[in-house]
């Protein structure tokens, strides 16, 4: 009885946020609420027991989009969008009764799924003393649907070529548009000194206790692009060129580790297969060049397209 | 119940009435600066309670002290934001006296 | 033990399908492209939770492993794409000065 009314009280609690970040007045405002719902959900993760998903969400869900927000809302200021005028109540209000229609359907769907189906929980404990870790989520990532993953890395850096593509024709090749608020003694850049340090330790630490307890490469990698990020943003690193070349290879070398191990496998037999001996092993290089990848790709999506390179800090 | 039954009711009990208190000063005080004074205290004292509560439930001195980490850092990171805060809400007038004085 | 009339799973799943709602309610009601990708974000999530909860159904077994590593996929691929919207959004600010689509602004459509 106990859990259930605390995860009632749970659901109620994001609902009421979900509809605050919504509907609120103010776009700053509302973003505000969207961080607050994200890290709700990732205690709503930790109750169904999925502690991989709810660091993502944490990380990745509310902190990275919640900052990707924010900065978007900065710019827009700066550039002077003005605020919205809502729509006729009319047109309010039948939105209002189709939304509510579909998450009634959508609900219903809910209540008539068979509550005794075992799921895949059962396949993946048979094999997974085979497959090189002891966290299943990591093995079912890594090895059992590599596939996906594999697909995923090259989704991130599609998504960032998409967004070097926005730049202007002069600016190729320049800085990405970060803005360096940071007076060179002062807190925010004492901070930017003393954090990467133990950051670098969380998310080497993060990636390596993701073979047997929760975590990964994609949390890993989030913890090592946000100290990234803190370090341009403090004034104590730079956000490079698009054109550097030693970018360009740790954005391309996490993909490209795991499709050559893909090909490996090939060769051997099918693609992406990793035999039980070595499947620790290749599983821990293959999360190195995933992580090194993530972060890097993370970092670059947050900083933006390449900007005119302008003197030191003064993006548009 | 047993002593460390009890001691973890204490902590994350004294904990939880800071974080009410700094949420009561969150919504209640006028200004900027005093509402940062209140939610400081949430974030420092009462997250610390909290932290040495759960720290006497875990198995291995090692779960403790990442749980003491977590403190740690969530201290550093409230600290820096509240500075910051409180620079941008600077009258004008005081933001150029600081500005004169610090540099 | 008398048996709950719902259990945790299927509120999970329930709070999913309302937070689909709630999102798309967001999505469609709002003009000012920022606040559409809030409520796109919000659609994204509530469809995993919902996808999530799916996993927990026989909790005697262990949560289910698969569910939750697509939905570890499922952000991801999520937060690229709200990377790629916002530098779309504020590209079209940048050129028309609104964050609005031209056919949904003042002026009226081309």
């Amino acid at each position: 009885m106990m859990p259930l009314a605390f995860d009632l009280f749970l659901c109620g609690l994001v609902l009421a946020v979900a509809v605050a970040a919504v509907s609120g007045r103010e776009l700053f405002g509302s973003i505000v609420f969207f961080i607050v719902y994200g890290l709700l959900m990732a205690l709503a993760w930790v109750r169904l027991e999925a502690v991989d998903v709810a660091l993502t969400e944490a990380a990745i869900g509310a902190g990275l989009t919640g900052l990707l927000l924010v900065g978007a809302s900065a710019r827009l200021r700066r550039l002077q969008a003005p605020e919205e005028e809502t729509g006729s109540r009319k047109a309010r209000a039948a939105t209002a009764i189709a939304c509510l229609s579909i998450a009634g359907l959508i609900g219903a769907a809910v209540l008539l799924l068979d509550p005794r189906a075992p799921g895949l929980a059962p396949m993946v404990d048979c094999s997974l003393a085979e497959s090189g870790v002891g966290n299943p989520v990591t093995a079912v990532l890594l090895n059992f649907r590599a596939y996906d993953t594999l697909l995923e890395s090259t989704v991130l850096l599609v998504a960032l070529l998409g967004v070097w593509s926005l730049s202007d024709e002069r600016s190729w090749g320049g800085h990405g548009g970060l803005r360096q608020y940071a007076r060179p003694g002062g807190v925010l850049a004492t901070f930017g000194r003393t954090l990467p340090a133990i950051g670098l330790i969380i998310g080497v630490y993060l990636v390596w206790a993701g073979s047997k307890q929760p975590g990964g490469a994609f949390q890993g990698g989030t913890v090592l692009a946000a100290v990234w990020l803190l370090m341009a943003v403090a004034g104590v690193a730079d956000a490079p060129r698009v054109s550097n070349r030693l970018l360009r290879l740790g954005l391309v070398a996490g993909p490209a580790l795991f499709l050559a191990i893909g090909m490996a496998g090939a060769m051997a037999g099918d693609f992406l297969r990793l035999p039980p001996e070595h499947a620790g092993n290749l599983i821990l290089l293959i999360e190195a060049g995933l992580t090194v990848s993530v972060a890097v790709t993370l970092a670059l999506l947050v900083v933006g397209p390449p900007q005119r390179d302008l003197p030191h800090g003064e993006p548009s | 119940m047993s002593v460390l039954d009890l001691i973890t009711i204490l902590f994350t009990g004294a904990g939880t009435v800071f974080f009410i208190a700094g949420t009561a000063g969150l919504l209640r005080f006028p200004d900027t600066h005093s509402r940062l004074h209140a939610l400081t205290k949430a974030d420092h004292l009462g997250l610390g309670l909290i932290a040495v509560g759960l720290a006497v439930q875990v198995a291995s001195p090692l779960l403790a002290l990442k749980l003491l980490l977590v403190w740690g850092l969530a201290v550093l990171a409230a600290a820096t934001t509240s500075q910051l805060i409180a620079r941008v809400a600077l009258p004008p007038h005081l933001e150029r006296q600081k500005e004169n004085a610090g540099q | 033990m008398t048996e709950m009339p719902v259990s945790s799973a299927q509120l999970f799943g329930l709070c999913g399908a309302a937070l689909i709602g709630i999102g798309l309610y967001g999505f469609i009601a709002h003009r000012h492209l920022l606040r559409r990708l809030v409520g796109f974000n919000v659609i994204g999530s509530g469809v995993f939770l919902l996808f999530g909860s799916t996993g927990y159904r026989r909790v005697e077994l262990g949560a289910d492993p698969v569910p939750q590593a697509l939905v570890i996929t499922g952000v991801v691929v999520a937060v690229s794409a709200t990377a790629l919207l916002v530098a779309l959004i504020i590209r079209l600010a940048q050129l028309t000065g609104s964050a609005r689509l031209p056919e949904e602004s003042p002026g009226g459509g081309r």
